[in-house]
């Protein structure tokens, strides 16, 4: 079987097991997303006052458990970092910004699509106009540094923190609280949530699937390969929720669940995100299976993620389908120019460091 | 002599756009990219097979080196 061939039925499967968590009970055009789940979790630790959002997913935990054993099954896990965590802690609270403006990381956005929301649509060219940016950095040398390996026990964190949190959603000791009501209620049984995120888990960490990496791949090297397992999310989806959604398919902008119709946030809030999942090197679905499989940059962004999406709540930047708070626009602006700030400085940093190496070479 | 890419502890997009670049300044020439990670093997060897170069791929301690010629 082709490789494109291969990463669209990997991303077909990955469509329809959202499909499936949306039938069983997660938020509707939600089965997946990344950024609304570590913002549940954020609520359910008790790091934002949210009610409505509070709920630890067993999806998240299954991704990492998913990648955790798919890359030690092959020998890839390895613990490894020390590429500008600071600067990616930094980036990952506004890539959450960005993306609760606009609801949804963008895995959902692209679920959203594929259930009729045309917000998302606005959402993905303003996703895909971020990561133009991006590219524009990386073209002139952008790079957050090498990484190297670390002691094994940084490797493990994630994975245990993995563990931390399914023992509390199983015991659920009283200072973890789930939302009665809102999209923190709505949940797939705990058992299906936990097997289908360690299949999603598993086939994200051998496919390499990331949102960013298919589209920079098209603009920067003309690579369609990673664009094929995003196209097999959509459509697999798609189908998915025609069969077994079909109640809540609807093609419009208004009146989409877990949604708001203002476009130019929904366009700037994706646009925010593509910016910093380049800049990260993968988007928040990706870094989470980084993550998994040991590396400790990534690690710092799930934690970052969790932050921000707490920041998010408590700030009130999040948006809510009755649209975006001053605060939220607020924070889009301070987010692009803080990244692109962070964009530039790496670049006159690298610039500076090859113009020193060839006076070294030169006078060698 | 072959010149020499060194994308060992790179992440993604690097290893693939340093290699590009290689390409590029060399059209045609010889390259060893060394790298530490599978992802960035992979991608580096799908994006030198559709540029029309031969692959060839050592691997020793978790550290590949990806011999590449037209």
């Amino acid at each position: 079987m082709g490789s494109n061939k291969k990463i669209f039925i990997c991303g077909g499967i990955i469509g329809l097991i959202a499909a499936i968590l949306m039938k069983f009970g997660n938020p509707a055009n939600m089965g997946i997303c990344i950024a609304c789940f570590y913002r549940d979790i954020a609520g359910a630790l008790g790091l934002h006052g949210a009610e409505t959002v509070r709920y630890i997913r067993p999806e998240i935990i299954g991704f990492i458990f998913g990648g955790f054993i798919a890359a030690s099954l092959k020998g890839e896990f390895r613990s490894r970092g020390g590429s500008s965590p600071i600067i990616r802690f930094v980036l990952s609270v506004f890539l959450m910004f960005g993306a609760l403006v606009f609801l949804g990381c963008p895995l959902r956005m692209i679920l959203r699509l594929a259930n009729g929301d045309l917000n998302a649509l606005i959402g993905l060219i303003g996703y895909v106009f971020g990561i133009f940016i991006g590219i524009q950095f990386i073209k002139k040398g952008y790079s957050l540094g090498k990484s190297f390996n670390q002691t094994k026990i940084s490797g493990y964190v994630i994975p245990i923190f993995a563990i931390i949190l399914l023992i509390f959603l199983i015991v659920k000791p009283s200072f973890i609280s789930f939302s009665t009501e809102g999209p923190g209620s709505m949940r797939a049984p705990i058992i299906l949530s936990l097997i289908l995120g360690i299949i999603v888990g598993l086939i994200l960490q051998r496919s390499r699937i990331c949102t960013a990496g298919g589209f920079r791949d098209v603009l920067l090297i003309k690579d369609y390969h990673f664009l094929w397992g995003i196209i097999g999310i959509f459509i697999f989806n798609l189908v998915g929720n025609l069969i077994l959604n079909f109640d809540t398919f609807h093609i419009g902008f208004a009146n989409q669940p877990i949604a708001h119709t203002e476009s130019l946030w929904n366009f700037l809030g994706m646009s925010l995100v593509g910016i910093c999942s380049i800049f990260l090197g993968g988007c928040p679905l990706r870094q989470t299976i980084l993550a998994s499989e040991g590396d400790t940059d990534s690690g710092i962004t799930v934690f970052g993620l969790i932050v921000g999406a707490a920041l998010a709540h408590n700030f009130q930047i999040a948006a809510s389908p009755k649209g975006v708070p001053f605060n939220g626009k607020l924070a889009v602006i301070i987010g692009f120019i803080v990244v692109l700030f962070i964009g530039y400085s790496v670049i006159k940093n690298v610039q500076g460091q090859e113009r020193v190496s060839k006076e070294v070479e030169k006078n060698a | 002599m072959p010149n020499i890419v060194d994308a060992r502890g790179r992440s993604c997009p690097e290893p693939v756009i340093m290699t590009k670049k290689a390409i590029d300044n060399n059209p045609g020439g010889e390259f060893k990219i060394l790298v530490d990670l599978d992802v960035a093997k992979e991608n580096i060897i799908r994006f030198v097979k559709s540029k029309g170069y031969k692959v060839d791929v050592k691997e020793k301690d978790k550290e590949y080196t990806i011999h590449i010629k037209k």
